[in-house]
């Protein structure tokens, strides 16, 4: 029996789409930054796989001499990225959400299991309660990055105020590091990330926009809600 | 239409294959159908007026009058969080420091403004003016002069610290020169009273809330909070790795912080005045945060 499925509350989905422009102007502000400093790469020695960044990805994307306006726009927006991550994470806790959220001692081996299914090396699609394994790894992973950037552009905002932050991290140009590597992580997170939706579909898209699913229901189990307790156990 | 989601406490679903994929037509024209048409709509709508709104918003900020390079609605916001560093701020927070060896040998070189007028070392003073409410008084009247070997005359102090570029990179320099606050306290120029900062962490009440110093051609300025420039690793500076100052470098005295990027610690210091506000900031006038501290 087909019904519409609450997936996910409204809080959320506000929670989602505001992060999505914020988090992309803070990786587009942080370019303009890194510009001004760009010595990072891929490789050892004297061979380098890839430059952060070759000229013809400025050439294209025209973040050169921007580094007063990038740290003007990355300090504004760092607290709207703080307070919306603060006020999902606030949110998940008091909700009851996080149940969905958080991994949990099924969450590696059925990962495994999603990731093998969408690599078509494996038939049968594991059961999911709202989210798959995968889907709980990835998504508490990204708030801990989330925290991760926080901190570590703490540590080079404040180095002196926030020394034992910086040192902790293994000081100044270790934390920029993190920092540019957590940001390199936000844009992998994404690529899946819109693969996977686009593979799922319009029903899967829909609801982080309009908050419902529409799903075939077994007959007994009509309340248009999903469980929230761990899935049990496979014999 | 009785589709809102019911109270009644039937069982929930339990763990299932995700429906992606599955054919999940609605009967079309059903009283289903017409309500996730309903409901799509209105959020979709909804996400799209959100994200125009957005973009506009955002437009808007931009568009705002221009405030020292940057549009006045971030040059707030950089203040904003300028306020809150300083009430943050405490004077025994130190920069870390480091052993002498882990400085560089050639330290880097950035930026030349202020620095490409002639100058005769030897007849070179440090102007200060002492901090007044009648600024032409104090201009005119009272400004103090101050050989090299009066500021060498003051403790020396040699630390080892990370200079920040505020381009993103850093290196450890080996500094030696004197205190700023070691200064002030054998020549009280900043309190109206005139009486000198004995503890840093209770200075005067009277003390200039600001520092401005300037190159002597004025080509180059920046502006300090005092509880900066009094910080006990805020240096007058005259020697790098044991050596003086070559010209590049700021000869004969510059500034040294670890509390401020590289664009605050000026060479070539020509005057130090004492202020109520503010003081004009070379890069601050061009769209970076005044207060730039660490």
């Amino acid at each position: 029996m087909k019904k519409l499925v609450e997936k996910h509350p409204l809080a959320i989905r506000w929670f989602h789409w505001v992060n999505f422009p914020v988090l992309a102007l803070m990786i587009w502000s942080g370019l303009w930054i890194y510009w001004a400093n760009d010595i990072y790469r891929l490789g050892w020695g004297n061979t380098t796989l890839y430059k952060f960044f070759p000229q013809s990805f400025y050439d294209a994307t025209h973040l050169d001499h921007k580094l007063a306006q990038g740290m003007a726009w990355h300090f504004l927006l760092m607290w709207v990225f703080f307070i919306n991550g603060l006020l999902y994470v606030l949110y998940t806790l008091f909700s009851g959400e996080w149940r969905y959220l958080l991994p949990n001692r099924h969450s590696f081996r059925e990962a495994i299991e999603v990731t093998l299914h969408d690599l078509g090396l494996r038939q049968a699609a594991p059961l999911v309660q709202k989210y798959n394994g995968a889907q709980r790894l990835a998504y508490t992973a990204v708030i801990l990055m989330g925290l991760g950037s926080l901190l570590t552009g703490l540590a080079i905002y404040k180095p002196t105020q926030f020394g034992w932050l910086t040192q902790g991290l293994g000081g100044y140009e270790a934390a920029r590091v993190e920092h540019f590597v957590l940001t390199i992580g936000y844009v992998l997170f994404f690529i899946v990330h819109v693969a996977q939706v686009g593979r799922a579909g319009w029903n899967n898209f829909r609801s982080m926009v309009a908050g419902f699913e529409i799903e075939d229901v077994p007959a007994g189990a009509a309340s248009p809600r999903l469980a929230p307790r761990e899935p049990e156990p496979k014999a | 239409m009785a589709l809102e989601p019911t109270s009644n406490p039937e069982k929930p679903i339990p763990p299932h294959v995700s429906p992606d994929g599955e054919n999940l037509t609605l009967p079309p024209g059903s009283a289903l159908d017409r309500e996730a048409t309903r409901r799509t709509r209105r959020s979709f709508i909804g996400l799209g007026l959100a994200g125009v709104a957005g973009v506009l918003g955002w437009r808007y900020l931009l568009s705002r009058p221009d405030a020292d390079g940057t549009p006045a609605p971030f040059r707030r916001v950089l203040d904003a969080n300028g306020r809150l560093s300083a009430a943050y701020f405490r004077e025994t927070r130190l920069a870390p420091e480091f052993a002498k060896s882990q400085g560089v040998r050639e330290v880097r070189t950035n930026g030349d403004a202020g620095l490409n007028s002639e100058i005769d070392l030897a007849a070179w003073r440090l102007k200060v003016r002492p901090y007044a409410k009648d600024i032409t008084y104090a201009e005119h009247d009272r400004t103090r002069e101050f050989t090299l070997a009066d500021i060498k005359a003051l403790p020396r102090i040699e630390m080892t610290t990370q200079l920040k570029c505020i381009e993103g990179w850093s290196i450890v320099v080996n500094w030696a020169g004197a205190r700023f606050v070691d200064f002030l306290a054998k020549y009280p120029l900043a309190t109206l009273s005139g009486q000198p900062i004995k503890d840093v962490a209770n200075p005067p009440a009277d003390l200039a809330p600001y520092v401005s110093l300037v190159t002597p051609d004025e080509e180059y300025y920046v502006g300090l909070d005092m509880h900066s420039a009094i910080h006990p690793q805020t240096l007058l500076c005259y020697e790098i790795n044991g050596q003086p100052l070559s010209l590049e470098h700021g000869a004969p005295l510059r500034l040294v912080t670890p509390l401020k990027y590289g664009i605050k610690h000026l060479k070539r210091i020509g005057t130090i005045a004492f202020a109520d506000q503010r003081p004009a900031d070379y890069w601050a006038e061009q769209g970076y945060d005044w207060d730039a501290g660490h």
